[in-house]
């Protein structure tokens, strides 16, 4: 448990934190982002350079951005008049949101004792991923990208701009 | 801190505990879109700080899983947003306390 386990955790609770609280929609995509690359942070710290790499490409370079764009073209309806950006029911989501967290710390300082202790460092090559993906976890990488591109399809069908009687 | 796996789960929990606040409490459909992405984002945490202390990190199961998961979000997050822009569309708004139509 280095300093910069607890630099890079509290750098992505405030993004995280910032992601939810701010009134104006780029600075929570701003967050967001960096929010996703502390995660990416702590994905390194865990000896899980792939999953960190791929947490950078997509999210930060994907899902930021999708993000980003989804509040450009939404914009016109930013900053409601009446009142703040936060539900009528925010204090029932306040409380059940504390409620589980509450609820998932106390379990885990319960069980602390059983969970494992210091272990080596694993070695997780991309070759070993490669050959995992391409052997043991082959259907369900088709499986992943049969979902991809109906995804991608779908998606373009939704937001697709139609007009009444135009076909 | 007893062990390191122990922050990483409580790192973990405030993230979840954090996106499911910002989902039930903000009132822009995309604010609660990235509440979601946050508590996925958690998860994911959850399964790569138990692969690399779990008893055998050489199967690589939680890696593969995290990675599948993030593959997964990036597919709802497509849809996701481009439902948010089709609602949009229909009646000029992303509040959420306003959009009451599958009321009934």
């Amino acid at each position: 448990m280095g300093i910069a386990f607890w630099l890079i955790a509290a750098f992505t609770i405030a993004g995280a934190l910032a992601a939810v609280m701010l009134r104006n929609l780029v600075h929570c995509a701003l967050a967001l982002t960096v929010a996703f690359a502390g995660l990416a942070g702590l994905f390194l710290q865990l000896d899980a350079q792939f999953a960190g790499f791929a947490q950078i490409l997509v999210y930060i370079g994907a899902v930021a951005i999708l993000v980003v764009f989804a509040i450009l073209l939404t914009r016109s309806s930013e900053t409601p008049k009446d009142g703040g950006v936060f539900s009528r029911t925010w204090f029932t989501g306040l409380a059940i949101a504390a409620g589980v967290f509450a609820f998932i710390g106390w379990a885990l300082l319960e069980s602390q004792a059983g969970l494992p202790h210091e272990a080596a460092v694993p070695i997780a090559t991309v070759q070993m991923i490669g050959s995992a993906l391409m052997g043991r976890y082959v259907l369900p990488l088709e499986i992943v990208a049969l979902l991809l591109t109906a995804a991608l399809i779908g998606a373009v069908i939704v937001a697709r701009h139609e007009k009444e009687g135009t076909e | 801190m007893a062990t390191p796996l122990v922050g990483y789960l409580l790192v973990a929990a405030l993230l979840f505990a954090i996106g499911l606040a910002g989902a039930l409490t903000r009132r822009n459909a995309i604010l609660v879109l990235i509440g979601i992405e946050l508590m996925l984002n958690a998860a994911n945490l959850n399964l790569i700080a138990f692969w690399r202390y779990g008893p055998h990190p050489e199967a690589l199961t939680g890696m593969m899983f995290a990675i599948f998961s993030i593959a997964v979000a990036a597919a709802e997050a497509a849809v996701g947003l481009g439902l948010v822009i089709s609602i949009h569309r229909h009646v000029q708004t992303v509040d959420l306390d306003q959009i009451t139509r599958m009321k009934g």
